[in-house]
């Protein structure tokens, strides 16, 4: 008989092993995470003493009462979710039917490398793909040169060239969960429905769509975040335009107003909870 | 009678694989027809070309007379009872048997009627809120039935719609579709390789085997006169005997221990084996092996393995397969 008295004694003890396997990760959360997130809290009550430039650590609403009052912020909470949701939107229109194509349409062989290659834009840089757009909205870029034959200008830099990159930027992560919806929704689904009458677009709108709404839900949730949270793309092609998250970047930064931009970064914090309770409560997301 | 279903000179092959290669195919209004085969005979092919789920490489599909060789599946006067069920998961029982009438532009009140008349056909009143995750594979496959039949089609098809059912509910089930059938007067179409269910529901069993059809006939003309050795092995137990270079096929309950029968041969038990109400004991004579099948009525003494006995029966039962 082996006699191996920590294992046994493991073995015996499942909250011991559970307490184990969680140990890294709950120090993780609980220092790195939510310490991080409770520090921001707290200094959104601080201010900046606007002579010598120090933090006041003394609590006040201050920071709160200038991004209610000041009509500015209001306007960029505004525009920054609407980019986000302009990007949700465009990003769900193109993955679906790609989503759709690849599992429903496509032999199973070739799947694989073409989700490969939905994948392969997430190896390059995120910097380098943001200067490529940079380039081809540019005066004399690629796209101002293609349109100009049609008597149109380009967008130049600006909210369209940001949404139009951000949804691009982020579209490998809205046709990933739709594709993983899709394939597990059996063919055969598909062929009931056609076989008790259904055209094609009502075994669209009757049959897939609310399968793969969690599915879609799910995309949303990423693209909607990462547009809301992005402030490098609209730094490099969004002009002169300001999104909650670049006006965050530059408190950070060319202010030095820490305390101002912890208040402004719980504008997108409670925006995604909101958008994820008003999604739970929906029951999206209880068969995902 | 008319007919139903025409296919002439039907084919499909999927890239190289000729999964269907030339059947021609008649079934007769209100016939219960089975298609029975191996798989990779192309009988489930067969039931997909009729239901529009594939389309024919070339060959004419009719149904009820006219010719939807290239029509779509929402265009075909037939439903599919599904092997798998495909019920619709995000609807309720209702719901899912609603949904061919709802595409219809059926009004609402006449289809929840006509629905609720299908539950109660496959015994399912009271059941329309639950969703398909709710039930138990038996009351799926009542679900999928009433679905199908709510749109009163000519023809029903159905995939191997007992096969993910266990033993005795599958007998249970049996039983009901064929009374189903004989009440509602629908021609149904079933795909099986299960033989027994083949035997025990189709009024006319067509076997297949590579993609074509060989042989059509009754249960009894089946069983009874096997045309090839193929048919002869795969309906029922086949007993292969070679004499003078033909093949000669017998079945099991046909030979009787002893002499009694115009043709007797000697041979030496290898097994027996005790099946309840059967007693199945394997005779070696010369190279071959056959199977005697004996009723457990009390009235016999079987023989032990090893005894050198006789076996014996009619040459009218015997058929030459090769």
């Amino acid at each position: 008989m082996r006699n191996n008295r920590i294992n046994t004694w493991l073995y015996r003890h499942k909250g011991a092993r559970a307490a184990l396997l969680l140990a890294l990760p709950v120090l993780w959360l609980a220092v790195a995470y939510l310490g991080s997130l409770a520090v921001m809290l707290i200094s959104s009550l601080w201010s900046v003493d606007s002579f010598t430039g120090n933090t006041v650590h003394s609590f006040s609403f201050t920071n709160f009462h200038t991004l209610l009052t000041q009509k500015v912020y209001g306007t960029i909470a505004i525009r920054s979710i609407g980019v986000a949701v302009a990007v949700t939107v465009i990003d769900g229109l193109l993955a679906i039917p790609i989503a759709l194509f690849i599992s429903k349409v496509l032999k199973p062989k070739f799947r694989s490398v073409v989700i490969a290659l939905v994948l392969v834009p997430l190896w390059a840089s995120y910097l380098v793909k943001t200067y490529a757009w940079r380039s081809m909205f540019s005066d004399g870029g690629v796209i101002s040169w293609a349109l100009k034959p049609f008597g149109i200008h380009g967008p130049g830099f600006g909210l369209t060239a940001t949404t139009i990159t951000l949804a691009y930027l982020w579209l490998p992560y809205m046709i990933l969960p739709i594709y993983a919806g899709l394939d597990r929704l059996p063919n055969t689904l598909l062929e009931a429905s056609s076989d008790l009458g259904a055209s094609a677009r009502t075994t669209f709108t009757s049959i897939i769509l609310p399968i793969i709404y969690p599915a879609i839900i799910a995309g949303s949730i990423f693209t909607f975040s990462l547009s809301l949270g992005d402030y490098i793309v609209v730094k490099i092609v969004g002009g002169t335009t300001q999104l909650v998250a670049n006006v965050i970047a530059d408190n950070v930064g060319t202010a030095g107003n820490l305390p101002f931009a912890a208040a402004m970064a719980l504008l997108p914090i409670a925006t995604i909870l909101g958008y994820l309770f008003v999604v739970r409560r929906s029951g999206a997301l209880e068969n995902f | 009678m008319s007919t139903a279903i025409r296919l002439s000179k039907v084919a499909k092959s999927f890239g190289e694989v000729k999964a269907v290669d030339g059947v021609d195919l008649e079934i007769s209004d209100g016939e219960f027809f089975a298609m029975l085969g191996p798989s990779g005979s192309g009988k489930t092919t067969v039931l997909r070309l009729i239901a529009g789920f594939e389309l024919p490489d070339s060959g004419i599909i009719e149904i009820d007379g006219v010719d939807v060789s290239q029509t779509p599946p929402f265009n075909r006067d037939v439903n599919t009872v599904f092997q798998d069920y495909a019920l619709f998961p995000h609807m309720t029982v209702l719901e899912n048997v609603e949904y061919g009438l709802k595409v219809k532009k059926v009004a609402k009140e006449e289809r929840i009627v006509r629905a609720r008349k299908a539950l109660q056909r496959v015994k399912l009143e009271g059941y329309e809120a639950r969703k398909p995750g709710q039930l138990s594979g038996g009351q799926r496959q009542r679900v999928a039935l009433a679905r199908a039949l709510v749109n009163e089609p000519k023809v029903l098809l159905l995939d191997e719609p007992l096969g993910a059912l266990d033993l005795k509910l599958r007998h249970e089930m049996q039983v009901e579709l064929k009374e189903l059938q004989r009440d509602i007067g629908i021609t149904f179409i079933f795909v099986t390789h299960d033989q027994e269910e083949a035997l025990t529901m189709a009024d006319r069993i067509a076997v297949f085997n590579a993609g074509n059809i060989v042989q059509m006939g009754s249960a009894k003309d089946i069983y009874e006169e096997p045309n090839s050795e193929f048919v002869a092995g795969f309906v029922g137990i086949s007993n292969l005997l070679h004499r003078d270079g033909k093949v000669i096929s017998i079945r099991p309950e046909k030979i009787k221990f002893g002499r009694g029968g115009d043709r007797t041969a000697p041979g030496q038990v290898v097994s027996v084996m005790f099946l309840g109400a059967l007693t199945r004991i394997n005779v070696a004579i010369g190279a071959d092996i056959l199977t005697v099948l004996a009723e457990n009525d009390g009235t016999q003494v079987f023989p032990a393995t090893g005894d050198q006995i006789e076996v014996s029966w009619n040459s009218k039962y015997e058929f030459q397969v090769g």
